[in-house]
């Protein structure tokens, strides 16, 4: 039996609204903050009103489950729906939190029963947490240690608005009844407003520095869409090799990056690709590179990452540099596959490329990176 | 606020006077000791928080909402001495003056918000039954706050500063009533909460979302600001193959919003832009660099790859999806009003609005910097050939707004470039004398 339908049917249309309002985080993350303290201040509920509240856990889910369903429903007929990983996970995570709290609920409100709210809100947002790096590390093909790191960082910024929205909303109608729902949510309409302002300028910066990557290639300084297939192979291979996801930025940006040297040159030398130049102008370019970057606004590691990508990854009788970055280790290799390559490769050119990297494995390129490159150049990646 | 004026102290030592007497008033509401000390608390820990902007007009202070609690928890006394609290610890350490004015103009803007809410009967404790008719009181003593913080601050500005009563007031008030009205709503859930069992800890879960908040509009306005340098930078190593044209871009962007402020564009489109006006030549870099220095005559083919450059611009920056707008302007910043301009050969309206706005920046920078071939004009004279092109070339009332502008700010020409080879010549793409000359 369902426990006081018209509060369920309230929280119901709550939770199909925030999932109707739901947002993209950086990283291309699904979040409905709004549908999701929803669903925590329902299986948090202790009373409406003045009188206890008794629904279960079954009912928690079951009106999450609906709501989410309603919510997601518009999106999935505009084609942009989340995904079915996404509402399982969000449900397996309210469920846990419903058999845990739900019989504790009917305690007497006060601090101790506030002690338990949190410490359940702690440890559904680190299951939510590790879910999602499992998904996302299977996804991506990508190691899960950064993926966790990447996940609890997230659940310190809007994780844990959504925890203390669930928590006071709850609380608070007990003191207000319903009244709460809508008042509640002002904060976190709040906390959304500005993390949706973060997403935007995040796309716009990438989407400019993407376009504006081009400046060589439409002044004739490199072959077409190099810049862009370079920083899509850096980073399909250095997500392989675990870069977090700030580390991968500053990769996909130096990567976009990493000829703006060339612009230095009066006429452009042939092609474009630095392979075929001397070590010596080589490296003069990446450090005429790396002087421009470091004007831009995007973090000094990029820079290094532009300046450093022409180093050999060791030299002889000597040892390996550990102060060279793997981003630079990577762009090297990236950058140098695609100049032999070039566009489209067909898979003899892709392997001939590989082939000539190899040769100069022990000295030029590190041996990791050429090994995930074959693997991501074999999945045609 | 140096060296401060004999009115203005004046005027602080009486905002100071009411505030405190304010405050003594709690001699006689005796509000909870406990409540007091610890929404005093709160409100120090937070006030030396800096005011994050949320732009649209809209600021967003951590403390505030703190402020409007303690007018609904504690009454108009309680909440002008919270505020008063906050004149023992400023890590910041801002001049006296200034912490003690702050200090007292919050209080007498609590006390009047919390009066307010008593007189229109609102209760420190809040119950159930008083949902939802206790909003519109809340929303009325968060104005009062507003209003009364707008009036003293316009007033010290007014004394220590020199600006108008009304300029003051206006930047104040419409910067803050979307915000203060929000505050209200955060002030009212604080205290709804602080008066239930489980009491001040829920009112800290009040604060989590809007510090959330607060942290994620610093981390835009960071990456906003590296935003903006990365493109600047960008488009300065484009310019760098052309001495003369260094700075250009940045000086069309200044231009072009000198006249979407001037015209009165809304905010997101003088920002839009902006940055078409820093972008409108990227497209030079596909022209030869020997092309752009070159100081002769053109040739047919050289002409036609120079007007390449708007298109090719476009291309580059079409997958930036907020340009929107912008790429039309960056497309046709050539065509003339006459309709004798390029790519498209454009008239009158047809010629999209942010193009029109950009011709004109464009074309008097052009004019007021040094080119390969000859020197700067002077302003004046730049301002009289944009004139003179008014209705043939440019758009009339945006040169005259342009005109005004510029007559308001001032304009920083290009610096000049001390060698100048000397050639006859004459065509520059962007200078509308030099097209006019065009054979």
């Amino acid at each position: 039996m369902v426990d006081r339908p018209a509060v369920a049917a309230a929280f119901l249309a709550f939770i199909a609204i925030g999932e109707l309002v739901r947002l993209r985080l950086p990283g291309d993350r699904e979040a409905a903050p709004i549908g999701a303290a929803g669903a925590l201040a329902y299986c948090l509920l202790p009373q409406i009103g003045s009188s206890p509240a008794r629904h279960s856990p079954a009912q928690v889910v079951l009106v999450t489950a609906l709501g989410m369903v309603l919510g997601v429903l518009p999106h999935v007929w505009v084609g942009r729906g989340p995904g079915v990983l996404y509402v399982l996970r969000r449900l397996v995570v309210i469920g846990t939190a419903a058999v845990v709290f739900r019989p504790m609920a009917g305690h007497r409100v006060g601090p101790l029963l506030a002690a338990a709210m949190v410490a359940v809100v702690i440890g559904v947002a680190a299951l939510d947490a590790v879910l999602a790096a499992l998904v996302r590390a299977r996804q991506l093909r990508a190691p899960l240690r950064p993926a966790l790191r990447d996940e609890f960082a997230g659940v310190l910024g809007i994780g844990s608005a959504i925890g203390a929205t669930g928590m006071l909303i709850a609380l608070a109608v007990g003191v207000m009844n319903l009244w709460a729902i809508p008042v509640f949510c002002a904060p976190l309409l709040l906390t959304q407003f500005s993390i949706r302002r973060f997403t935007a300028i995040r796309a716009t910066y990438r989407q400019t520095v993407r376009s504006l990557s081009r400046t060589t290639e439409l002044g004739g300084y490199t072959p077409p869409g190099h810049a862009r297939r370079v920083s899509d192979l850096s980073l399909a291979v250095g997500r392989e090799l675990g870069l977090g996801e700030a580390d991968l930025l500053d990769l996909e940006y130096a990567a976009l990056m990493h000829d703006l040297g060339q612009l230095s040159l009066d006429v452009p030398m042939h092609g474009g690709a630095t392979i075929y130049v001397d070590p010596g102008e080589q490296r003069r370019l990446a450090e005429e590179g790396a002087k421009v970057v470091r004007a831009t606004g995007v973090p000094a590691a990029v820079a290094e990452i532009v300046e450093r990508q022409a180093e050999p990854y060791r030299r002889p009788h000597e040892a390996i540099d550990p102060t060279l970055p793997i981003g630079a280790r990577i762009l090297k290799v990236a950058n140098a596959f695609d100049d032999l390559a070039g566009d489209a490769p067909e898979r003899d050119a892709a392997l001939s490329a590989l082939e000539r990297l190899r040769h100069g494995m022990a000295y030029d390129y590190d041996p990791r990176v050429i090994e995930v490159l074959s693997g991501v150049v074999g999945r045609g990646g | 606020m140096n060296p401060l004026s004999r009115p203005a102290r004046v005027y602080i030592a009486a905002v100071l006077l009411v505030a405190v007497t304010a405050a003594a008033g709690v001699v006689h509401t005796r509000p909870d000791l406990s409540t007091l000390l610890l929404i005093g608390v709160l409100f120090a820990v937070l006030d030396p928080l800096s005011t994050v902007s949320l732009g649209r007009g809209i600021t967003l202070s951590a403390s505030f909402p703190v402020s409007l609690a303690a007018a609904i928890l504690l009454g108009p006394c309680g909440a002008a001495l919270v505020s008063l609290g906050s004149l023992a610890w400023q890590p910041a350490r801002p001049p006296w003056p200034k912490r003690v004015f702050n200090a007292a103009e919050l209080a007498v803007a609590a006390a009047a918000a919390g009066a307010v809410y008593r007189a229109l009967g609102g209760e420190a404790v809040l119950r159930a039954a008083d949902f939802p008719m206790v909003l519109p009181v809340v929303a009325l003593a968060a104005l009062a706050h507003s209003a009364v913080n707008a009036g003293l601050v316009a007033g010290v500005l007014r004394l220590a500063e020199g600006v108008p009563l009304r300029r003051g007031l206006r930047s104040t008030l419409s910067s803050g009533l979307a915000g203060y009205l929000l505050y209200g709503l955060f002030g009212l859930l604080m205290a709804v909460l602080w008066s239930s069992p489980v009491g001040a800890f829920a009112a800290l879960l009040v604060l989590l979302p809007l510090l959330v908040a607060r942290w994620a509009f610093e981390q835009y306005a960071a990456e906003r600001e590296a935003y903006e340098r990365t493109v600047r930078a960008l488009v300065a190593t484009v310019e760098a193959k052309d001495p003369y044209t260094r700075g250009h871009s940045e000086r069309v962007a200044l231009g072009v919003e000198l006249i979407g402020r001037q015209v009165g564009l809304p905010e997101q489109r003088t920002e839009l832009l902006r940055f078409a006006g820093m972008l409108h030549d990227m497209g030079k870099v596909g022209v030869r660099t020997a092309l752009l220095r070159k100081g002769g005559g053109l040739s047919g083919a050289e002409f036609a790859e120079i007007a390449q450059h708007p298109g090719r611009g476009v291309e580059m920056v079409r997958d930036i999806a907020f340009l929107h707008e912008a790429l039309s302007g960056i497309a046709h910043h050539h065509e003339r009003l006459d309709g004798r301009g390029y790519p498209d050969g454009l008239a009158g309206e047809q010629i999209p609005y942010f193009a029109r706005v950009i011709a004109v920046a464009d074309a008097f920078d052009a004019m007021t910097t040094t080119r390969a071939y000859r020197r700067a004009r002077g302003i004046s004279e730049a301002i009289g050939e944009l004139r003179d092109g008014a209705g043939t070339q440019f758009e009339p009332a945006l040169v005259e707004a342009f005109v005004a502008a510029v007559g308001a700010h001032g304009w920083e020409p290009g610096e000049a470039i001390a060698q100048i080879p000397v050639g006859p010549v004459l065509f520059d793409h962007d200078d509308p004398v030099g097209a006019g000359e065009r054979g």
